[in-house]
């Protein structure tokens, strides 16, 4: 009888899933039988002619995403090493809660901050820094006028958000580095770096990435405080200074003004392209803790 | 105490002649906290020969072969005070480094510790960059590699197999890579603390004539709860009980005609 109750239970999640994606997919068909591929590869977003392409979208939830993961994963190990390996205890656990805590300001709060302290400083100290001081407006990531609402200001802020789950998945994997790993790499003569980078690290590497694809599984699916940031334009570029666009932000900016069903059914497209990106995404991150873990075990 | 009037004496069952202390402890304690779990501890540990620490469980004989290293420090609010002289010097020294000590001195644990992300070989090479050394050449690594395996009774069961996983090995192979990779950086002396505590007859076996085998070379150190495997493998042998060294002396005579009652009760079995 239990066993019964508990796989219902359990059964009940895969199906919920099946039947979202089932129900997206069918909202979805018209719009993508319309465009093709077109939808996925145009540049061209006009709601009054009709006519939906998603590239920007989603170029922008993929750059986005990377860009905030590529700035926080750093931060984010460092944070976690410091916290677990040279913290004296009494600072630990203040500054980890401190850092866990990032995790439960509402995204809004984020993006209000983004718009009123972010972005200003982007626009009048970082972006000139960044073009005119070290000349990298020359290069193509860095070029552009200097507007504020950008691709790195969403990256930036993203990376915020997604700080605290790396950092705290990482301190819990390191923390769990068993003794015997690390003094075996003292009694071999190793600095207190040397056994942090070449065994406790090592040692804890699938779950870091775990934590990373934590933090990107985030990125991925963050709605508000990127639409407050990014700029919402229909524009591919490759430059972090101009404004973009992501999928969950596109959803959320045009769901409530969506008069027509095509209208309707492009939107829908665009949560199946994300929901179908994000599984992509989560896949390829499982098979890689799977080989991390394999290759420890084997 | 009657080490000094000991190592006079002809070692009855070791070929080689007692040399002049590699590692001499001058009055030890260790301490966990407030709580003294070596006491007073002095003892020398000759060039090239093997010698034993046994004693009942908590006695101390791990925290003391430790100090020896300077891993007991590595524990929070551990402390030693002493001496502690490895040729002569003084490792305890305010100018001594402990990172500097353990390169010169070997450790394997109770439990096999092989790095599990990095191949056999690997494994075996992994002292030779540390400390900020600038690591060999990869055609020197190797050169190491094949004779610290040779040296640990290893080469001939993963000769063919080096870019494996060190977790590809039983634990009995595992527990021989540690010494291989203990060997790699030629350490003087070598510490074993309990190094068969976790294997099977046949391993045990094993290790015990791998031990047996690097008397002369190397100055060995091994904590045991087993009176027959430092009968069988060393040349003297130190009795602890609740901290404090009891006895040194030569194996054979600390087995057959111990000097302490406490010795004797403790090794016909009376206890522990």
């Amino acid at each position: 009888m239990y066993r019964f109750i508990t796989t219902a239970f359990a059964l009940s999640i895969p199906l919920l899933l099946v039947l979202l994606g089932i129900e997206v997919a069918v909202a979805a068909w018209p719009a993508l039988s319309a465009f093709k591929l077109s939808f996925l590869t145009s540049s061209r977003w006009d709601a009054v002619e009709g006519v939906f392409g998603a590239a920007p979208a989603i170029y922008g939830t993929l750059v986005s995403s990377a860009l905030a993961l590529v700035i926080a994963t750093p931060l984010a190990i460092g944070v976690a090493i410091f916290l677990s390996e040279f913290a004296p205890p009494w600072l630990r656990q203040p500054v980890a809660f401190l850092v866990d805590l990032l995790a439960a300001i509402p995204s809004v709060v984020y993006g209000l901050w983004g718009i009123f302290v972010l972005v200003p400083a982007l626009r009048e100290y970082v972006m000139p820094f960044l073009s005119d001081r070290l000349h990298l407006g020359n290069t193509p990531f860095f070029s552009g006028p200097a507007y504020g609402p950008s691709m790195l200001a969403a990256g930036l802020i993203l990376a915020i958000m997604v700080l605290p789950y790396i950092s705290s998945v990482t301190r819990e994997v390191l923390m769990a580095v068993p003794r015997s790993q690390r003094e075996a790499a003292l009694a071999l003569g190793a600095t207190r770096w040397e056994m942090i980078w070449g065994a406790v690290l090592p040692y804890a590497r699938s779950g870091i990435v775990g934590g990373i694809l934590l933090g990107l599984g985030r990125a991925l699916g963050e709605t508000m405080a990127v639409t407050m940031v990014i700029g919402n334009r229909h524009e591919i570029s490759s430059s972090l200074f101009a404004p973009g666009y992501t999928m969950a932000s596109l959803i959320a900016n045009e769901f409530s003004e969506a008069t027509n069903d095509m209208h309707l059914s492009a939107l829908m497209a665009v949560g199946a392209v994300l929901l179908l990106v994000t599984v992509i995404v989560n896949v390829i991150a499982r098979l890689l803790v799977w080989r991390v873990e394999r290759q420890g075990k084997a | 105490m009657t080490e000094h009037a000991v190592a006079e004496l002809p070692v009855a069952n070791a070929p080689i002649p007692a040399a002049e202390p590699r590692v001499a402890v001058h009055s030890l304690d260790a301490y966990f906290g407030a709580q003294r779990v070596v006491r007073g501890a002095t003892v020398d540990f000759n060039e090239g020969q093997v010698t034993a620490i046994i004693g009942p469980s908590g006695c101390g004989k791990s925290t003391l072969l430790r100090c020896l290293n300077r891993m007991h420090e590595t524990v929070p609010t551990a402390r030693v005070e002493g001496e502690v002289l490895l040729d002569g010097r003084d490792i305890y020294a305010r100018e001594v480094n402990a990172i500097q000590v353990r390169r010169r001195i070997g450790m394997v644990f109770q439990r096999p510790t092989p790095f599990p992300t990095m191949s056999i070989r690997d494994n075996v090479v992994a002292g030779l960059r540390a400390d900020g050394r600038k690591a060999p050449s990869r055609a020197e690594q190797d050169e190491i590699a094949v004779w610290a395996l040779q040296r640990a009774a290893l080469w001939d069961e993963v000769k063919d197999r080096l870019r494996d996983s060190a977790l590809a090995l039983s634990g009995g192979q595992q527990q021989r890579l540690c010494i291989a990779r203990a060997l790699a950086t030629k350490p003087r002396v070598l510490l074993l603390d309990e190094p068969t505590a976790s294997l099977d007859p046949l391993s045990t076996q094993k290790v015990e004539e791998l031990v047996y085998e690097l008397r002369g070379e190397v100055t060995i150190v091994m904590v045991t709860h087993n009176m027959q495997q430092a009968a069988r493998v060393s040349d003297r042998t130190a009795f602890m009980l609740h901290g404090e060294l009891v006895e040194v002396a030569p194996t054979s005579r600390l087995f057959t005609t111990p000097g302490d009652e406490r010795t004797e009760a403790y090794i016909t079995g009376r206890f522990g």
